[in-house]
């Protein structure tokens, strides 16, 4: 195994991340937990663990909406690290979708990875993968199962409402009504695409399409984000780990860089 | 009613000098042997200490107005001017209620009136305003009772049915004056409209003042106001070194008088100092933010209760809002008034501020301000409470973008109510922001 240079976290609302790389950049090992609301504790106890596997004394980055309480660590917002870390898959221009559990971001990178333009949800947390978690728990379809559920759908129930409070009692409304389950989750999906079509402005799109965050591993979302936006959207490799990346590239001292 | 006058007089020139300048002695002491606190501000402007002063008096002689001059309640965009000749006390809602915002007293007066059924979705300058009228608090100690209510259209159509409310509220006179829209140039007959308006205002305020305009200081109020507005000009041109002498959120505060006291002369001795110290700290190349690297456009207004707070986050990495477009709409408008036709200038003056033009106007003015400060990035306000300012930004957004080539952040938020605004998101976005400069 090569050796680790820099080490990044990503202490979001929903779940912690960490992974350490080494000077090209490259994941070498990584943690991921839910997150604990005692961020101080669980970010300590995840770097000492990854500081037990690759060794101690490496810079950190720190990224999330819990970063200020990462010790010792450089942070930076989420938006800047998705950003390196999705352009390290990319190597390209693009828009990235980061859908995580109570944010989604939409991202504009340029050709040299820079941050071009970003949108993010304001103030409510329909259109994450919170929506959806508590949705799909009130229907009792397990994530596992979302996939297939989708796919065997004959035609999608509209639901309207993007609030998650009024879906949930919508879509509680759909199933006594005897609409089919299957109908109403992608009914759900479908109106969530739509609105993070909105935030891309999915008209205006002249480049590939990523995405990355939890939810980027239910492929019943990918599919309807395609068809919301007209276009292909390819899932990053360790779509959760995306923001950990970044942190920790942004943090690779330069002397490996210029190596 | 001579008693009155008399209190109203001693209030304004001899007590609120002395008990101002008690206050300020007081100040001094409790700071003595402090040190001042790290910040990524530059230093304080010597002229922050008069602006309190100028309206503070003008807030306590206030006070005392009602019952000894005529008192009149104007929005910010109403020809004031006209007024001057008669005496008038004049309050400013808007104004009163950004600084129920700044002492951070909004939320209570706002949850007065929403108990009566005013809707939340209501601009919070409103709500502000209504609050403290329905409850009698205000940070003033008290505002005098107005004879005249007077609304101009050309920032909103939320003054008209605000306006009405505080009329049936206070039963008062309402005199309106009805702005039409400017879609490219405005037509002849639409300034005729606007013009007539203003001619039965002089006989409305004529009957509540009891007594005629004089033709001649009509004629110099509009004079002083114009040249107000070239001060006010002035002073933000400073804007345009680097670093720029002081920041856009500084501007927000000075800015009190040319909306407030427009066509006196305390207004325009006031700005004549403040030119003077922005031009002499540009000389001495004294910015507004310790370390100016980047230069940048605020677009909408301000967010009053977050001012500091998004000012200090900003100044910290190097960045300054050089210029606005709130604060210059105030530089723009007063010029096309004119002291030999003061009512017919006032009717094409009023009519062209910017939140009375289309898109495309608001388009050139911010593409025009952010060449002339080199402005390198703009943060575009999306305020909840300001629907015609905030409409079309997203468009706005896209164009700076693309034909200006600056980086620009649009920034939801809201003038007045913090219960509408998010800090830890609101400083995520603007940190990013920053951090996408590089």
């Amino acid at each position: 195994m090569s050796a680790a240079v820099a080490v990044g976290i990503d202490a979001g609302s929903t779940t912690c991340k960490a992974v350490a790389v080494d000077a090209g950049g490259a994941i070498i090992a990584r943690r991921l937990a839910a997150a604990d609301p005692r961020i101080e504790a669980q970010t300590e106890r995840m770097l000492a663990e990854l500081a037990a596997e690759v060794g101690a004394g490496l810079p950190v980055g720190a990224t999330g909406y819990g970063r200020k309480r990462v010790r010792a660590a450089r942070t930076l917002t989420e938006i800047t690290c998705h950003a390196r870390g999705a352009y390290a898959h990319m190597r390209c221009a693009g828009l990235l979708i980061d859908m995580g559990g109570q944010d989604t971001k939409v991202i504009r990178i340029g050709p040299a990875g820079d941050v071009v333009d970003f949108a993010m949800n304001d103030k409510c947390a329909a259109g994450t993968g919170r929506f959806l978690e508590v949705i799909l728990g009130r229907l009792h379809v397990p994530l596992a199962e979302v996939a297939e559920r989708v796919a065997r759908a004959e035609r999608a129930v509209p639901v309207s409402s993007t609030c998650t409070v009024f879906a949930e009692s919508e879509v509680i409304s759909l199933v006594a009504e005897g609409q089919p389950l299957e109908g109403i989750v992608k009914g759900l999906h479908q109106s969530l695409a739509s609105r993070v079509g909105a935030l891309a402005r999915a008209g205006a799109i002249d480049v590939d399409v990523f995405m990355s965050g939890g939810v980027a591993l239910n492929a019943a979302m990918v599919a309807a984000l395609q068809e919301a936006m007209g276009r292909p959207v390819k899932v990053l490799p360790d779509p959760q780990l995306v923001g950990a990346l970044g942190a920790a590239l942004s943090v690779v001292p330069a002397a490996y860089l210029f190596a | 009613m001579i008693l009155r006058r008399l209190q109203y007089e001693m209030a304004g020139r001899v007590v609120g000098p002395v008990v101002l300048a008690l206050e300020e002695w007081q100040r001094r002491q409790r700071r003595r042997g402090k040190k001042p606190k790290e910040s990524p501000l530059g230093p304080p402007l010597e002229c922050t200490r008069k602006l309190k002063e100028l309206m503070s008096l003008h807030y306590l002689q206030g006070r005392y107005a009602d019952g000894a001059v005529p008192v009149a309640w104007v929005t910010s965009g109403f020809p004031v001017e006209i007024l001057r000749p008669l005496g008038f006390h004049v309050v400013y809602p808007e104004n009163h209620a950004a600084m129920c915002g700044v002492v951070r007293m909004v939320t209570r007066l706002s949850d007065a009136v929403e108990k009566e059924g005013y809707s939340r979705d209501l601009c919070s300058y409103a709500r502000t305003d209504l609050g403290s009228v329905a409850t009698g608090e205000t940070p003033a100690g008290r505002l005098p009772r107005p004879d005249l209510l007077a609304c101009c259209t050309n920032i909103c159509q939320t003054v008209l049915y605000w306006y009405r409310a505080l009329a049936e509220r206070l039963k008062v006179p309402l005199v309106l004056v009805d702005t039409p829209f400017v879609y490219g140039e405005s037509k002849p007959h639409h300034l005729a409209y606007v013009r007539d308006q203003l001619a039965e205002l002089v006989e409305a305020a004529e009957r509540v003042a009891g007594r005629k305009v004089d033709p001649a200081e009509l004629s110099e109020a509009t004079r002083l106001a114009k040249e107000g507005t070239r001060l006010w000009a002035a002073c933000l041109a400073t804007g345009k070194h680097r670093p720029a002498p002081w920041t856009g959120i500084d501007g927000f505060f000075h800015m009190a008088p040319i909306v407030a006291l427009r066509g006196t002369e305390e207004c325009n001795a006031y700005y004549r100092i403040l030119r003077d110290e922005l031009e002499d700290r540009a000389r001495r190349g004294i910015g507004g933010i310790r370390e100016e690297r980047h230069r940048l456009l605020w677009d909408n207004l301000p967010i009053w209760f977050a001012t500091r707070e998004i000012s200090t986050l900003l100044a910290g990495r190097g960045f300054n809002f050089v210029c606005t477009s709130y604060t210059n709409a105030w530089a723009e408008a007063g010029m096309r008034t004119d002291p030999a036709d003061p009512i017919g200038s006032a009717a094409v003056a009023y009519t062209h501020i910017i939140l009375n033009q289309d898109l495309r106007n608001r388009m050139g003015i911010l593409s025009r301000l952010a060449r002339e400060y080199q402005a390198d990035g703009a943060v575009l306000h999306s305020d909840r409470s300001c629907k015609p300012y905030s409409i079309g930004q997203v468009d706005l957004k896209e164009r700076l973008a693309r034909e200006l080539g600056i980086r620009v952040l649009l920034l939801e938020a809201d003038h007045n109510d913090p219960r509408a605004y998010s800090s830890e998101q609101a400083e995520n976005r603007l940190t990013a922001f920053m951090e996408s400069f590089g």
